[in-house]
């Protein structure tokens, strides 16, 4: 009898043991997890942790010192580059380890390891376009050269220094709730990541939808669907400035009328484009002379705009060694700083929004894709195996063909389009061998506008307005990339490719590029629109904002005596620009007289609204749903027509083209209806909708922009991870306007530099240092940046040990 | 005096084996403790129990209190559907407690089979 009472005991305590140590019931194996010495708890970090520490290397070749101040931001003192970079992949390591990870498999199409097979398109999609292809290319490139050959080794070094001494209580949370373990960290690892913001900036592409449109609309109209330059333009480099001619004339085929823009040249339904990356990925820069600040000193601004996400995408440090004295932010994945200023010289970014990402239709001889017709004979394609690896399930395998162009994107068994066979490769600049890194090098350690300059020609993908100032006076920009030099209308459309006519046929030097060292303006900006206006002599389509440039370029115009302070309340201005041109057609259209009692309430909020979308506005919301009303009634029919559901002219083409002519532009009728509909008509029905969804978000209380907008900041695995999320901020600004925070989208870092004999600087991000959720630097600046506050950015000078600010040290010693 | 000093000693074994070995060196603890001193089954199970409740549900609320319950608010609502981080507490005290509860029975029942 005791035996069976031992024996059913003891399968009690086995089983219950299996279970919670297994994921055989549970989502995740709560014995490890809950377990307060491995799991989950180990992740609650104190909140008076102290981060002093002492650590032993035998990689070092010296000793070094890492002092971090009370935002944790650590500023890295060592003798030499290599121990500097060690020590930012250590410190990467320790505080965005899961992220980096993560990112890095994200670029390489490797999510479904870690999710399973919701994951496996978005998987197919990354290696498809090849950007693990294009981190290899750039990685043979960057270890050829032997600075970066020893920056990416040393980076690499200190990253796995971090995950040798990684214990299963020290993972971070994210592994313990997916239930994996990080693999060691490679040079490839970081090259990927530099090859993924290619893709977030230098990615995106609507070839495919244009193409749909062509073939309803014919291209001459294209011509004024989506002009090359819009009226009211002001460009980076200002108008009528005298550009050289071009040095690099391409010649368009002798077939470009018939098989390009005369011809169809894409097949199928509805498209399923594999993801791309988020329109918006923008930002704003500039910098403004001496002469109009208050010190002296020229300053520089700079707010990229990335999709917000926690943790964030920068991980704020500062370089000390013999060479470089450089302060700002770092990418989590990559050595050196990208974003930031040194003793000298102040440098920010922001996206050209040129296309270099065009998609040519081939002909493959059968569904082996081992041979595609070019240049009248079939040739080999280079087949690549790739092995998708899924959670608890079998591998699945994708058979790639690269051709003279490009990986093949789309084919039979990935179609571009329902029912479409077309094949279609892609040509892509990021694919091309470049050593991104360098231009960090050089310019984190540059002195003046010389140093500047040399840097930049290292700078090839993705395509950047660089602002620069110096301590000297200097201001300057440049548009700087490796720019196909294009044919009228190259690649605005899927080209045919069964020859190499339509290829590229060279490149736009740089000294071509447009750029300006500014001597009488008084300021330099770029904030995503065009460079420069018709008369620049090559044809340079992208996906260009227009009002954010036009009213950062007003507004410094109209200052003097500027401080720190002014710029950044300039970089919180939430001034509407589009709706200071689009409103007066509102108030121009609607009838006062024949709106309801509640027509008339909205009425007034919008015509006395301030034109600032502050987070009290209603006005703001009534104008964005109003507008966006309008846009749905004067394009849909078209293009639900022609087939095109994610792509429609922009905000500023409808405007001026209404401002231009109302009565003449054929697209307000409905062709879907016998009637002719003007102008009026179609503004008056987008308003009785507004009315009807304002009064809705009346009922909710949320009709204010703060509240309707919602900008929320999630955690990089999604709205799943809510609890990790921050959500529904009360933020002001939006598209277009220069505080360009929307819902999930937005200034990504805000600095303002005074580049005077010390460096003045003023930051903030919208996250923290830590990645850790459990800790109280995870999102530790969120309120400071929601509120429009900066931090006063600890510079440590040279020779300097102490301050107090400083709160902790980590010794680095050599061991 | 017995019972006491198996708690004591299944709290104590289960802490130091646990800064070196997987979670579930708490089942071996128990089950040894409660083979090497002889208590009524009842006894040994009550006593690996309440030893695992004091420890991991110690541990974690003062883990969990020197963090100010930042990330046990936010697991709760991942894992529990409900923010409250006493739940999780609780339910990490309750899972170490049934763990080494059985195991300490398991050892109590085995030793009186000889």
């Amino acid at each position: 009898m005791r035996i069976v009472g031992f024996f059913i005991s003891l399968s009690v305590t086995v089983l219950l043991v299996v279970l919670l140590g297994s994921k055989l019931w549970l989502p995740l194996p709560l014995g490890s997890f809950l377990s307060p010495q491995h799991g989950v708890w180990q992740n609650a970090e104190p909140v008076q942790q102290q981060f002093n520490d002492e650590l032993l290397f035998s990689s070092l070749q010296s000793d070094a010192a890492v002092y971090f101040d009370e935002r944790l931001v650590p500023h890295i003192v060592a003798e030499s580059d290599e121990d500097a970079y060690f020590i930012q992949g250590y410190l990467h390591a320790r505080f965005r380890l899961w992220q980096m990870e993560f990112q890095t498999h994200a670029a390489a199409g490797r999510v479904s390891e870690i999710v399973g097979d919701i994951a496996v398109d978005f998987d197919k999609g990354k290696r498809r376009l090849g950007l693990q292809y294009a981190a290899e290319n750039m990685l043979k490139e960057a270890e050829a050269d032997p600075i970066t050959k020893s920056m990416l080794d040393s980076y690499t070094a200190g990253v796995n220094a971090f995950i040798s001494s990684l214990t299963e209580s020290a993972l971070p949370v994210e592994y313990k709730l997916l239930g994996y373990e990080p693999e060691k960290w490679n040079n490839l690892k970081t090259v990927l990541f530099v090859k993924q913001m290619s893709q977030t900036l230098a990615g995106f592409s609507d070839d495919l939808p244009m193409s749909k449109a062509k073939a309803f609309f014919g291209d001459k109209a294209m011509h004024i669907l989506f002009p090359q330059v819009a009226d009211s333009l002001d460009p980076v480099i200002p108008r009528n400035t005298v550009f050289p001619p071009a040095s690099v004339a391409p010649v368009a085929p002798a077939s470009k009328d018939s098989l390009y823009l005369q011809n169809d040249t894409i097949s199928g339904g509805r498209l399923m484009e594999a993801e791309k990356p988020d329109k918006n990925n923008g930002s704003n820069n500039w910098a403004v002379s001496g002469a109009k600040t208050q010190s002296g000193s020229p300053i520089l601004c700079n707010d990229p705009h990335l999709t917000l996400s926690l943790p964030s995408v920068w991980y704020e440090l500062q370089l000390l060694t013999p060479s470089m004295n450089v302060y700002g932010v770092s990418f989590p994945g990559a050595p050196g700083v990208i974003i930031g200023f040194n003793e000298n010289i102040a440098f920010g970014f922001t996206n050209s929004e040129r296309d270099v990402l065009d998609y040519y239709k081939v002909k493959l001889k059968d569904d082996s894709k081992k041979q595609y017709y070019f240049d009248s004979a079939w040739v080999d394609t280079r087949l690549r195996i790739e092995e998708i690896k899924i959670k608890n399930k079998p591998a699945v395998y994708d058979t790639v063909a690269y051709t003279a162009f490009g990986p093949v994107m789309y084919d039979k068994s990935f179609p571009a389009a329902e029912g479409s066979t077309d094949a279609l490769a892609v040509r892509w600049k990021a694919h091309d061998a470049s050593n991104e890194l360098l231009l960090w090098h050089y310019l984190d350690r540059a002195a003046n506008y010389q140093d500047y300059t040399n840097a930049l020609q290292y700078f090839t993908c993705p395509g950047h307005n660089i602002a620069f100032a110096s301590r000297l006076g200097d201001i300057a920009i440049w548009q700087q990339g490796i720019f196909p030099a294009r044919w009228n209308r190259q690649g605005l459309y899927v080209m045919p490719g069964e020859d190499s006519s339509y290829m590229w046929q060279g490149y736009i030097p740089m000294q071509e590029n447009p750029h300006m060292l500014d001597t009488s303006r008084g300021f330099v900006s770029s904030a995503n629109q065009r460079p420069a206006d018709s008369s620049y002599p090559y044809f340079i389509n992208g996906t260009y904002d227009l009002y954010r440039g036009i009213a950062i370029n007003r507004r410094l115009a109209g200052m003097h005596n500027i401080t720190p302070a002014d710029m950044m309340k300039l970089q919180n201005d939430n001034y509407n620009t589009f709706a200071e041109t689009a409103r007066p057609l509102l108030l121009k259209y609607i009838d006062e007289n024949s709106l309801s009692a509640q027509g008339k309430k909205y009425f007034e909020m919008l015509k006395n609204w301030s034109l600032y979308n502050d987070v009290s506005e209603n006005g703001a919301t009534l104008f964005s749903i109003w507008f966006k009303n309008l846009e749905e009634l004067v394009w849909n029919d078209e293009f639900e027509k022609a087939g095109v559901n994610d792509l429609r002219p922009s905000e500023s083409t409808l405007t001026e083209a209404l401002l231009r002519n109302d009565s003449g532009f054929v697209y307000i009728d409905n062709v879907n209806t016998p009637e002719k509909e003007t102008i009026r008509e179609l503004a008056a029905a987008a308003y009785q909708r507004t009315v009807a969804m304002a009064d809705s978000l009346t009922a909710v209380n949320k009709l204010a922009w703060g509240a309707y907008k919602n900008t929320s900041i999630y955690h990089l695995l999604g709205e799943k991870m809510l609890p990790f999320a921050r959500a529904g901020l009360s933020v002001g600004g939006g598209e277009h306007i220069i505080n360009a925070t929307k819902s999930k989208h937005g200034p990504s870092w805000r600095m303002v530099v005074q580049a005077g004999e010390t460096p003045e600087a003023y930051v903030v991000y919208p996250g923290g240092q830590s990645g850790n959720p459990g800790s109280a630097y995870y999102d530790q600046f969120i309120d400071k940046w929601a509120a429009g506050e900066y931090y006063k950015a600890w510079f440590m000078k040279r020779g300097e040990k102490s301050d107090e600010r400083l709160v902790w040290k980590m010794t680095f010693k050599k061991g | 005096m017995k019972f006491i000093v198996s708690v004591l000693l299944v709290m104590l074994l289960s802490f130091v084996a646990s800064l070196y070995l997987p979670w579930w060196i708490i089942a071996v603890v128990a089950f040894a403790v409660g083979a090497f001193i002889l208590q009524k089954p009842y006894l040994a199970f009550t006593a690996g129990f309440i030893a695992l409740l004091l420890l991991w549900g110690g541990l974690a609320w003062f883990i969990s209190s020197a963090n100010n319950h930042i990330l046990a608010h936010k697991i709760s609502i991942l894992v529990v559907q409900n923010d409250s981080p006493f739940t999780l507490i609780f339910i990490t005290a309750l899972a170490g407690a049934l763990v080494a509860g059985a195991a300490s029975l398991t050892g109590s029942l085995m030793r009186r089979l000889f």
